[in-house]
């Protein structure tokens, strides 16, 4: 039996099943969206359980009991602390829960703050201002100044829009209207890359089918 | 035009893609500047350098991913430059797999010696931050189940001081967490090929220099194909988007023209 062939028919069949939906909703395309979701899920608990309760948390567990490993005592605290999320299920220890979402919480603002103020303000902001010193030194084009004059425009009109502090009149009424429009061009090429991303998913699938299914195309 | 029905125009997509396809259009892929700085990155590393590729991304992004990620692959195995794959994604390590060792097949690269895939972790910070210190600690295993000191390549490689460039392949926010946790934390050197939708919030990056390189959708495949010198499925399926564009950009405007048409009317 060709295994390869079964698979190309069964991905044939819920791919026309998905796109059957433009036409109007249908069973078959329901029966094809719940297998997806239901099929990503499952694979998504399996791989989760393999590669990393059971490394993580099963093998130390094991090791530490049968006293294979000492140090695996250690990675009891840290299995414990997670097991407290379950205190969830239980109306009296709900109370328990504080504790693990605290030391997440503990964990992720310690080694996030002063690594995303590096990357997105303070690297952002030398990014910004750092063209001004190639013009200084004269080593920038003339479509290169035009580009820093650009960034550091669109930047300062930008925070202007957002900046709730003063009444927007006058000129800080000027300065947000052209933030706003730095705001379209940069939503327009988004959705315009969105676009495409979303055209290219279309275009592997139609390949997928003349191609690989019906063998139409050399 | 305003009651014009849905459907009409899903068929005339389907026609901008299919025609082009049956027909084998060529056109022309001219390389823009962020592809262009990957590839010159990668060919200036010398031969039995290092790349981590991070797969970040599943089945429903593989359309714009897999062929920018199959075209380094390629560039790697022809360059003699060794590869560790990961992945952040719980849905990617089939993908990844398979990918890697397709085109190991086609390049006779060997597992272990010129690749390895180490496959997929839970906790996409504690797993880039646990790699900075030590990536047996993360990773003890690869893919295949084989303990990393029997790994004849992973024999000299301890963290990220031993990875020249690592590469993220992304469908979500994967990449600034590689930026804000690999590059702040540890300087690694980093560059991406992401999805359409994310690539605008990735261009900040660039401009500083905290991405080298970065390619962006099925165009940015498209566009590294070209420089690698193996055209392949990007190159083929850039052409026929660029149809499906035009037929867009054809239906904006005659939208638009009916709008004012109907406004004007109205009034």
């Amino acid at each position: 039996m060709d295994w390869n062939l079964i698979g190309i028919w069964v991905a044939a069949f819920l791919t026309l099943s998905i796109y059957s939906v433009l036409y109007r909703d249908n069973p078959f395309y329901r029966f094809a969206e719940h297998l997806f979701v239901g099929v990503s899920v499952g694979y998504g608990i399996v791989l989760s359980i393999y590669q990393g309760f059971i490394p993580f948390a099963w093998n130390p567990f094991f090791a530490a009991v049968t006293g294979e490993s000492a140090i695996g005592f250690i990675k009891l605290i840290p299995i414990c602390i997670g097991l407290l999320f379950f205190a969830r299920l239980s109306p009296r220890h709900t109370w328990l829960i504080r504790y693990p979402i605290a030391i997440l919480i503990g964990f992720g603002a310690g080694v996030a703050i002063p690594n995303v103020l590096r990357a997105n303000i303070f690297e952002q902001t030398r990014g910004t201002i750092a063209p001004f010193a190639e013009i200084a030194a004269g080593t920038l084009s003339g479509w290169g100044i035009f580009e820093a004059v650009l960034m550091v425009v669109g930047v300062i009109c930008t925070l202007t829009y957002f900046f709730f502090s003063v009444e927007h009149r006058g000129p800080v009424k000027w300065l947000s209207k052209v933030g706003i429009a730095f705001l379209m061009i940069g939503f327009g090429s988004a959705f315009g890359n969105t676009v495409m991303g979303r055209v290219a998913l279309l275009i592997q699938r139609v390949d997928f089918l003349l191609n690989d299914w019906l063998n139409i195309i050399s | 035009m305003p009651n014009i029905d849905r459907r009409i125009v899903f068929i005339l997509v389907a026609l901008a893609v299919i025609i082009p396809m049956l027909l084998s259009v060529n056109l022309p892929v001219s390389v823009s500047e962020p592809t262009q700085k990957f590839y010159d990155y990668v060919e200036a590393l010398p031969a039995g350098s290092t790349i981590m590729v991070a797969f970040d991304y599943g089945p429903s992004s593989l359309a714009e991913l897999n062929p920018m990620a199959k075209a380094l692959l390629k560039q790697c195995f022809d360059s003699d430059i060794r590869v560790i794959g990961i992945t952040l994604v719980v849905d990617a390590p089939t993908l990844a797999s398979a990918l890697i060792q397709e085109v190991a097949a086609e390049k006779g690269a060997v597992e272990g010696e010129d690749y390895v895939f180490l496959g997929f972790r839970p906790g996409a910070v504690q797993v880039i931050l646990g790699m900075g210190t030590d990536i047996a600690s993360v990773y003890d295993t690869d893919y295949n189940g084989t303990a990393i000191g029997e790994i004849p390549m992973m024999q000299n490689i301890t963290n990220y001081d031993q990875i020249d460039l690592l590469v993220d392949f992304a469908s979500s926010d994967t990449v600034e967490s590689w930026i804000i946790y690999a590059n702040v934390q540890y300087n690694q050197q980093i560059a991406a090929g992401v999805t359409g939708v994310i690539i605008a919030q990735m261009f900040p990056y660039l401009q500083t220099g905290q991405l080298v390189g970065l390619l962006s959708g099925i165009l940015g495949a498209a566009e590294y194909e070209n420089l690698v010198g193996a055209p392949a499925k990007g190159m083929k399926w850039i052409n026929v988007e660029s149809f499906v564009h035009l037929l867009i950009v054809g239906l904006v405007i005659i939208g638009n023209i009916t709008y004012f048409i109907h406004r004007t009317r109205e009034e």
